[in-house]
């Protein structure tokens, strides 16, 4: 008799998804789903309003990356502005994305997903979380907490308030960096590296006790986009797209994000809100042939921005590249490997800071382009931690929002997400009783994207866990509950 | 000129007999929250939000009309008072969009402090989200219909400063809203000259500056304040 598995909700994501697994007559997985169970609506309540709001709204989308609507946003203003941004309005934005990106990539490890790596997929359920991490190891829990307040206090810093800051505007930013600002930051660098670089160190070891989950965990070929500099280098605000294919072969390069319809196409499918976008000249991969090695399926995020550029840019972080791609064989495609790419983008990003901190432009006053409706239609792009983000917007002559189109980055790994959690079920559930654990290894193996769902905040690791087993009667046979 | 007393909040004060209740106050230092009141301009008791108690009456008058009289006895701040006052700010919350943490007068805004206020914490009435517009026709200035709370401010502002009455109001009941000239977008107003006193009295984001994001509309109250002194006494 064939059953069905529900985890809802995932745990210790941003924002409310269920996963169902289904088993065939002998307990076996035939198939995983990953569903998003949320509706936001933006797209369409946005329209009517002016172009000029659209960055403050945009950002309240996301309580932790709410940095990168807003520079999508604000970026795709540029364009209806038709404008050049002044050169400093661009290093902050940078500066901007890179505090973003430090802070989300942090909550991502230490907050999330460490207690699943250091306590154990297995261990209590009830610890296994921020406060346990805490009470069994204090300095690793403090150092990620305090990297995560870096990046939010640089945040602050420019944009007046850690969380939603209406800080970026089309046609530049509004205020600069102070002084002060600016000495803060520089003080806090060397603690962070040092937590970056320990924590690598303490990663790469646990890649020795979590050989199966690296080789189990969404593990596949696929295609990677991401933005590269012209000259192939990482970049997370301008530049162009790459594809890359699981080989490292290059396979589109010198993409212009505004022309990203040509090239990614968005799939819906009925059990989910979350949109699946694909690489329109490989096609859409349908339900039973998704494993072929020439469809459309890409991934986005830490991963694929490592696997897509030549180098970083930074001494040490490159150094970090270079042994990740020693130990995942070249173009790495298990998705266990987003934790290491996010700890050497962290760390990436904390060099990069420090190479521009010192920049005179950052306290500049001159940040804003004035400028009327010049274009009716823009696309703003940016690197979000999670991936490639675009905002399309068209207006009517006076700016008024027509039609907007998101595409965020957790979708554009939707496809990818749900041949891990297939994979995962495959390899780890066997039969109708299933151990807490192996349900915590699908969950983790979400948990690898990052994914942002909603994306709104809510306290980590504190949500219930339903799980239940149904009959293909539709009888429940088995039901557990974490608290 | 006669001098009228009358006690406020059970304190004595005295006032010129032309005053309103309202003035009274403020002489005295006795806060009563306004919304649709902007000194300058005339009054119209539209919003309510000024009503106190005048002993021997059992009507709640606005203070903003109510001129003072001999022995009147006032109370501006009854539990009663407060009740009503609270009601009224969260019906003008659930009649319009009111979207604080988007706006573009969010940290500027009278409604904003008005809630804070009377401690709105929640809205005890069912939302209506009308379906309004928001019309960007001008060159300067923006007006956006969600967040207007009819107040009037600027229909008064534009004919008893400016002179030229390009604001008035339309439709009936909840279907009243304010219009330029003939019901037209604002940007092919005839009268328009542009001025900017409507976007310095509007007391929420209803009325602003091209290009404001959130937070960014600071009304400049003092603006209208010194053009009304210039205008009606000369003095510059």
């Amino acid at each position: 008799m064939s059953q069905r598995i529900v985890i809802d909700p995932v745990t210790r994501i941003e924002g409310h998804a269920k996963i169902t697994i289904y088993l065939d007559d002998v307990g076996q997985v035939t198939d995983a789903r990953f569903h998003v169970t949320e509706f936001r609506g933006f797209e369409k309540f946005c329209e009517g309003r002016p172009l000029w709001e659209m960055p403050g709204i945009t950002a309240r989308i996301c309580g932790i990356c709410p940095v990168s609507h807003l520079l999508a946003s604000a970026k795709a203003g540029d364009r209806i502005l038709a404008v050049t941004i002044p050169p400093a309005a661009v290093k902050l934005r940078r500066l901007m994305n890179l505090a973003q990106i430090i802070q989300s990539h942090a909550l991502s490890f230490f907050h999330l997903s460490a207690p699943d790596l250091l306590l154990g997929m297995e261990s209590d359920p009830q610890t296994r979380n921020i406060f346990g991490l805490m009470a069994a190891n204090p300095d690793l829990a403090r150092g990620g907490i305090r990297l995560r307040q870096f990046g939010q206090e640089i945040i602050e810093q420019l944009g007046g308030r850690k969380i939603h800051p209406a800080w970026a505007v089309p046609g530049g930013v509004r205020e600069p960096l102070s002084e002060e600002g600016r000495t803060h930051i520089r003080d806090r660098i060397p603690e962070v590296r040092t937590t970056a670089l320990n924590a690598l160190e303490q990663f790469k070891q646990l890649l020795q006790t979590h050989e199966r989950e690296a080789q189990t965990f969404g593990n596949f070929p696929s295609l990677f986009m991401g933005l590269v500099t012209p000259d192939g280098l990482w970049e997370h605000y301008d530049g162009y797209l790459r594809f890359v294919d699981s080989a490292g072969n290059i396979v589109a390069d010198r993409l212009d994000p505004a022309r990203y319809q040509e090239f990614i196409g968005e799939a819906v499918e009925s059990d989910s809100y979350l949109k699946s976008p694909y690489y329109r000249p490989l096609g859409y991969p349908d339900q039973n042939d998704h494993c072929r090695l020439d469809s459309g399926i890409y991934r986005v995020g830490p991963l694929a921005r490592l696997n897509i550029c030549t180098q970083i840019g930074t001494p040490l972080a490159d150094q970090e590249l270079r042994e990740f791609r020693d130990r995942g064989h070249g173009t790495v495609t298990s998705s266990f490997f987003y934790h290491y790419a996010r700890l050497i983008e962290i760390l990436g990003a904390i060099e990069k800071i420090e190479q521009t901190i010192d920049d005179p432009d950052l306290l500049s006053t001159h940040l804003r382009a004035d400028a009327g409706i010049n274009q009716r239609s823009g696309v703003g792009v940016s690197e979000a931690p999670r991936g490639t983000l675009f905002h399309h917007y068209q207006v009517d002559e006076n700016g008024l929002m027509q039609k907007v189109n998101l595409v965020i980055a957790t979708g554009q790994n939707n496809l990818a997400m749900n041949r891990t959690v297939a994979q995962i079920a495959r390899h780890f559930i066997h039969g109708s009783d299933i151990p807490e654990g192996m349900l915590n290894r699908v969950e983790a193996g979400i948990r690898a994207f990052d994914p942002c769902l909603s994306c709104s905040t809510h306290a980590a690791g504190q949500m219930p866990l339903h799980v239940q087993l149904v009959g293909a009667d539709g009888t429940l046979l088995n039901e557990t509950w974490r608290d | 000129m006669a001098v009228k007393t009358l006690t406020i909040d059970d304190r004595l004060v005295s006032a010129r007999e032309e005053e309103t209740v309202l003035d009274a106050a403020r002489e005295a230092g006795i806060h009563i929250p306004t919304l649709c009141y902007l000194e300058g301009v005339s009054e119209v008791g539209a919003c309510r939000l000024c009503l106190v108690e005048v002993a021997g009456s059992s009507k709640l008058q606005p203070a903003c009309v109510t001129k003072v009289a001999e022995g009147m006895e006032i109370q501006t701040n009854t539990d009663r008072l407060q009740n009503y006052r609270r009601i009224i700010v969260e019906m003008l919350f659930a009649e319009g969009n009111h979207v604080c943490s988007v706006c573009v007068a969010n940290g500027n805004c009278e409604l904003q402090d008005l809630a804070i206020e009377m401690g709105m914490d929640h809205v005890r009435l069912e939302y209506q989200f009308p379906d309004r517009q928001v019309d960007l026709s001008h060159d300067r200035f923006g007006m956006d219909h969600n967040r207007c709370v009819l107040c009037t401010r600027c229909v008064r502002v534009c004919d008893e400063l400016e002179g030229v009455h390009t604001w008035d109001m339309a439709g009936r009941g909840s279907q009243s809203h304010v219009i330029t000239d003939l019901n037209q977008p604002w940007g092919t107003s005839q009268t328009c000259t542009s001025c900017g006193k409507c976007v310095e009295a509007c007391p929420t984001g209803a009325i602003f500056h091209q290009g404001s994001s959130v937070g960014e509309m600071v009304h400049d109250r003092a603006r209208i304040e010194f053009i009304a002194t210039a205008r009606q006494k000369q003095q510059w």
